[in-house]
């Protein structure tokens, strides 16, 4: 474990340095923002869709009380997706598809030798491969999330628009009520950071793989399930330090 | 021409190399034999760096490789050229890409020129009209055709073969071997191929390091290795029912 740690320390300083050849990167960070980004587009709209729906519903049932305002609907909505869910269960979705791809194909490249193809061309490979990725999801990320935040929203309107559990009207006041801008700011960062943690560590197991297609396979899931834990782990601390 | 002087490397308990001392000449296919699990393989990723030795220097043309950092490395690999096993392609670029690579990563050429470079090699290993495949539509003759063209895409003074035509049929495995040769003598490069060919040892192999459990064993050319009384070496030429018949 402290092992691993280190090296993955280790790897990091590889990484973030300067790329060789910045068109070369370029180019690279536009097909990584198609691959990891764009490409992801569908799966954050229907999920956060339906969270936005799901937490609608619950919230309307669970005011039987005359004296709760409907409005509340749309506040716990919108509370609730732009602080945690799109921000931590998106990341947790892109933590699975997209750490498990990062780590299979740097881990495949690694078993074929695509790697020792590019270190004796004098290259410095964990740069060219992970540097890219890295930069590129800590840029679309975040547009994946707000975009994953109108969707949420989205979802609680369509539970206005087909059920009479609340109205429209209640709806949209209820996510005007006391909004705080600097929930967006704390979603973004959270976002980022969960970024950095998915690339970087799916980067470095893919990077580390031994052997053959067996521990790519055992890589990518490490990937994924290491991803996911740090992000937890570091939700709790970024909740702990920006919202205090 | 490359020197290796009093090379050792270790996995572990497990010591791979043990003290080797050996010279590959420019103009000449040098080749490095011996049974699989020998070290053929180690020993060349020591000799460019891609293990690092744990006793002994590696020289390039007097240049000491094994001391050198990581900046003065990078400056005698843009000289060098690797055929790996696999053939090492990248999966994700065109054929024409492959090989356009290094001259991206490393020159200013304009895309006319890398264009130029590129169908020259391409067509140096009789591959024409390959240009927009990928290496998963590529046969396992014409994966190493192309790994050799992007091996020598930036006119590399040095050139590795590991294994070059392993998982080929005889034929198409003696065309590798002609093309290495004459690649070799046509541009002065100081070639060395890992094989356990012995097609190949017999007919390209200008110098012949034959290694045994992790040592230098034997050391000679084509010409003399049919007729040695080394035991080893022996009985790993007439290894084959042929071979054995033949003699
Ligand atoms: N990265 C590594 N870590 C640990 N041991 C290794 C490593 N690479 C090779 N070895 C060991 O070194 C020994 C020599 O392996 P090597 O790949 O050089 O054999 P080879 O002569 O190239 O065989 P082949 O003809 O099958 O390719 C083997 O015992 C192998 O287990
Ligand atoms: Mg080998």
């Amino acid at each position: 474990m402290v092992s691993r740690f280190g090296a993955y320390i280790l790897l990091m300083l590889k990484v973030f340095r300067r790329p060789d050849k910045m068109k070369v990167f370029r180019k690279q960070f536009l097909v990584e923002i198609y691959n990891l980004g764009i490409e992801s587009l569908g799966i954050v709209a229907i999920i956060s869709v339906f969270m936005g729906a799901v937490v609608a519903i619950q919230t309307a049932y669970n005011i039987d009380s005359p004296l709760l305002s409907l409005t509340l609907v749309g506040f716990t909505v919108r509370q609730s997706v732009i602080l945690e869910f799109a921000p931590t269960i998106i990341s947790l979705i892109l933590a699975g598809k997209v750490g498990s791809r990062i780590a299979s194909e740097i881990g495949t490249m690694r078993v074929t030798e695509q790697i020792d193809a590019l270190e004796i061309m004098g290259i410095n490979s964990s740069n060219y491969l992970i540097f890219p990725k890295v930069i590129a999801a800590m840029v679309i990320n975040p547009v994946l999330i707000i975009i994953s935040m109108g969707f949420g929203l989205m979802g609680g309107y369509f539970v206005a628009i087909f059920t009479n559990l609340f109205t429209t009207q209640d709806y949209v006041e209820g996510i005007r009520i006391a909004f705080d801008s600097y929930t967006i700011t704390y979603a973004i960062i959270k976002t980022i950071v969960f970024a950095l943690l998915i690339t970087s560590i799916s980067g470095f197991e893919g990077y580390s793989v031994k052997g053959g297609a067996i521990e790519v396979g055992a890589a990518s899931t490490r990937a994924v399930v290491w991803s996911s834990i740090m992000i937890i782990l570091f939700n709790l601390i970024l909740t702990q330090l920006l919202l205090s | 021409m490359i020197e290796a002087k009093n090379i050792s490397k270790s996995f572990g308990e497990n010591q791979v190399l043990k003290d080797i001392s050996v010279k590959f000449e420019k103009g000449k296919t040098n080749l490095i034999i011996g049974q699989s699990g020998s070290g053929k393989t180690v020993l060349m990723k020591c000799l460019i760096g891609l293990h690092e030795v744990d006793e002994g220097d590696i020289f390039f043309d007097e240049r000491d490789f094994s001391k050198m950092s990581f900046k003065e490395r990078k400056n005698v690999r843009k000289e060098l050229g690797m055929l790996f096993q696999g053939g090492a392609l990248f999966d994700s670029l065109t054929v024409e890409e492959n090989v356009m690579f290094p001259l991206t990563m490393y020159t200013n050429q304009l895309m006319e020129e890398k264009k130029e470079r590129v169908n020259f090699c391409l067509n140096w290993v009789n591959l024409e009209n390959a240009n927009r495949l990928f290496p998963s539509e590529l046969s396992g003759g014409m994966t190493k055709r192309v790994a050799i063209a992007r091996a020598i895409s930036m006119n590399p003074k040095y050139l590795f073969c590991d294994e070059p035509n392993s998982g080929l049929d005889p034929h198409t495995a003696g065309v590798i071997d002609d093309l290495i040769q004459r690649l070799t003598e046509e541009f002065q490069m100081t070639t060395v191929v890992n094989t356990h060919d012995m097609n190949s040892v017999i007919k390209i192999g200008d110098t012949i390091s034959f290694i045994y459990k992790g040592e230098l064993w034997w050391e000679g050319d084509k010409e003399h290795i049919l007729n040695t009384d080394n035991k080893e070496l022996n009985d790993f030429v007439f290894a084959t029912e042929l071979t054995k018949r033949l003699k």
